[in-house]
């Protein structure tokens, strides 16, 4: 038995990474995708609240004395540990006031157990009742609708977040367009270049490629260190400009800490990942070809529009495609030189996760881009009929 | 046609400028003795007294950049052995498997270098809280493996798509044990692709920089993360001395990278 089949060599030899890589890597972002639709916190405060409203049809206006007696008990037992303004707070999150509500009635109810209703006129509201059936159910689309910014009605339909709030679909309109901009600025830029680096002499092509690895290998932290020196308001390029008296040193150039330094400074990080995979396909192509176009009487124009671009073209879609895909993500550069102007969807997830606290939120953006990158992957590999790897 | 050579050659400097000057220019501002992120008068006249290590031995003495080189060299040089042994291992697998689900694992395996880091820090972030996994080194570890491995997976396949399944089978017609056989004729055949993987891996560590920010609490500072404070608190000069310092590094890998290729090409 010592010559064992090469399937079960195979699975012995990929099986750490790949439980290694199921446990730690999709099962977090599964995890984040469930959070992104469950949500009990509400229901696991107000556990007697949830089960007394289930049977309550919202549209019979208020629930029954059981919903009210469910909740006065619920608050009662969730004061004197934190957990009242936790609820709070959670609650006016999905409409404001509900904060000052719900402490002011918890207050009322330790201190002398009265009817709810006369604590606020507010219990009187089906409205508030129906936020509360609401939000006491586990599974929710809350998040999804904000962050497409929509939300649903008292009443239950659907309607578009108020005009002030509207912010994640222009984000997202914005962060395609910020890589569809770098896309066009790789292609435009790396083409010259991968030409240059498939076809030049052995020692241009030594230097060249230093050129376009040094940036690939330096920490995005650096190069982003760099182009804030460059760039920025007293940086060497206004300096040198104001020096040379093309700019007055009132009007120097804002070109960093705002959108147009989110642009630079991606296309920058972006480019070896356009230039690389085009040379590859450049090198691929045997000399034979375009002098044969040339013996056959065609411009040097002619044959590099009909003879060489096309046969380049596999190059370039996937070194875009990579840019753009790449662009979708992008988090360090935004954050640090996008200013105000230049946040991409990434700065919103990161801030609610670390700053806003409103997990489902990030949660559901993230699940969102998750899967316009995997299918524009899956779209890719179609085209190109290979795979990841 | 000496035309469009020209234009060519013009468009290429320019392009070459975009990528290395910004970089270039990070070095010459570290020995700037004031406080100031651009060239002083002096700087540029080259007079002695323009220049400065005083950021230099600002950074040798900081506690903070002595801790962030403690964890980031801490956390790389446990990723990268890992990385390299799962993803060599998963390469060399990854040839045993059949049509379909070969593809599957290598989407799930190749996965980490697509799915933008931001949702891994997320999901990393919100799955590991419950388990004590944030604010610690394990944490940042464990996904520090699973963002560079798959580099491993990738430049090893790579060698081995031009390696010989036959030369194994080969080995093993002559006797050799299946761990002889790869340590004898596999292994010497895919080092390169090895040695670049387990590259790429450090370097995945050294620089990752969103999943550590989710993860880390001060005493898990990275360099990275330094860095990160040092360009959006303080903006203190000593960000360009660590910047240098570390561009000083990639110039003489690729410096040696590329002479031990010469030396190969000349050997042979």
């Amino acid at each position: 038995m010592r010559q064992r089949s090469p399937h079960r060599t195979g699975w012995t030899l990929v099986l750490p990474l790949l439980v290694f890589t199921l446990v730690t890597f999709l099962a977090p972002i599964g995890f984040m995708l469930w959070k992104s639709v469950y949500d009990p916190e509400v229901a696991g405060l107000l556990g007697q609240t949830r089960q007394a409203l289930a049977k309550w049809q919202t549209s019979t206006g208020l629930p029954g004395p059981e919903g009210f007696d469910a909740l006065s008990r619920d608050l009662r037992d969730l004061t004197g540990d934190g957990r009242v303004s936790q609820l709070a707070l959670r609650l006016n999150r999905e409409r404001s006031g509900m904060r000052q509500l719900i402490e002011v009635t918890a207050d009322a109810i330790a201190e002398y157990d009265r009817p709810l209703l006369e604590i606020d006129p507010r219990w009187g509201d089906p409205d508030t009742w129906v936020l509360l059936k609401r939000m006491t159910q586990p599974l929710t689309a809350r998040y999804f609708l904000s962050a497409v910014d929509l939300q649903q009605t008292p009443q239950g339909s659907i309607v578009r977040q108020d005009e002030s709030r509207r912010i994640y679909v222009y984000l997202f309109g914005r962060t395609i367009l910020v890589a569809s901009v770098v896309t066009a600025v790789c292609i435009i830029l790396g083409y010259p270049f991968a030409y240059a680096l498939a076809t030049a002499r052995p020692r241009m092509q030594r230097l060249l490629f230093f050129i376009v690895m040094l940036p690939f290998w330096t920490s995005l932290l650096v190069r982003t260190t760099a182009w804030i020196v460059l760039l920025q308001r007293r940086g060497v390029l206004n300096e040198i400009l104001v020096a040379m008296n093309i700019v007055s040193e009132r009007s120097r150039l804002e070109l960093i800490y705002n959108l147009s330094g989110t642009l630079i400074v991606m296309t920058h990080v972006l480019l070896p990942f356009f230039v690389l995979p085009l040379y590859a396909v450049m090198k691929g192509i045997p000399k034979q070809y375009v002098r044969a176009g040339k013996s056959l009487g065609a411009g040097p124009v002619r044959v590099f529009l009909r003879i060489y671009l096309p046969m380049t073209l596999p190059g370039v879609l996937a070194g875009a495609a990579l840019v753009f895909i790449l662009s979708l993500g992008y988090y360090v550069t935004p954050a640090l030189v996008g200013g105000r102007t230049g946040q991409l969807i990434s700065n919103q997830i990161a801030f609610h996760v670390q700053t806003s606290l409103n997990w489902g939120l990030a949660a559901a953006l993230g699940s969102i881009l998750l899967v316009i990158v995997v299918v524009l992957t899956m779209l890719l590999s179609r085209v190109t009929q290979r795979g990841v790897l | 046609m000496n035309v469009l050579r020209l234009s060519l050659g013009f468009a290429v400097g320019a392009i070459s400028l975009f990528l290395i000057l910004p970089i270039l220019v990070v070095v010459p501002l570290s020995f700037n003795p004031e406080p100031y992120f651009s060239f002083t008068r002096s700087m540029l006249l080259l007079q002695p007294d323009g220049w400065s290590l005083r950021w230099y031995r600002e950074v040798a003495e900081s506690a903070q950049w002595r801790l962030a080189l403690k964890n980031s060299v801490t956390i790389a040089i446990i990723v990268t052995p890992v990385a390299t042994a799962l993803g060599t291992a998963a390469a060399l697998g990854l040839r045993h498997l059949g049509g379909s689900v070969r593809t599957l694992v290598a989407a799930v395996l190749g996965a980490p270098l697509i799915i933008p880091v931001i949702i891994v820090a997320t999901g990393t972030y919100l799955f590991f809280a419950p388990l004590g996994l944030t604010q610690s080194l394990t944490g940042i570890v464990i996904v520090h493996v699973v963002l560079a491995a798959p580099f491993v997976v990738v430049t090893v396949s790579g060698t081995l798509t031009t390696f010989d399944a036959q030369l194994s089978r080969a080995a093993a017609t002559l006797g050799a044990s299946p761990l002889r056989a790869f340590a004898r004729v596999t292994l010497p055949l895919i080092v390169p692709g090895v040695i670049s993987g387990a590259l790429f891996a450090f370097v995945t560590s050294f620089d990752e920089a969103v999943v550590t920010l989710f993860l880390a609490s001060y005493d898990q500072r990275t360099v990275p993360l330094q860095m990160w404070s040092g360009i959006r608190d303080q903006l203190s000069p000593a960000v360009l001395v660590v910047a240098s310092l570390l561009v000083l590094l990639v110039a003489i890998m690729m410096v040696v990278a590329n002479l031990v290729q010469a030396l190969k090409r000349g050997g042979e």
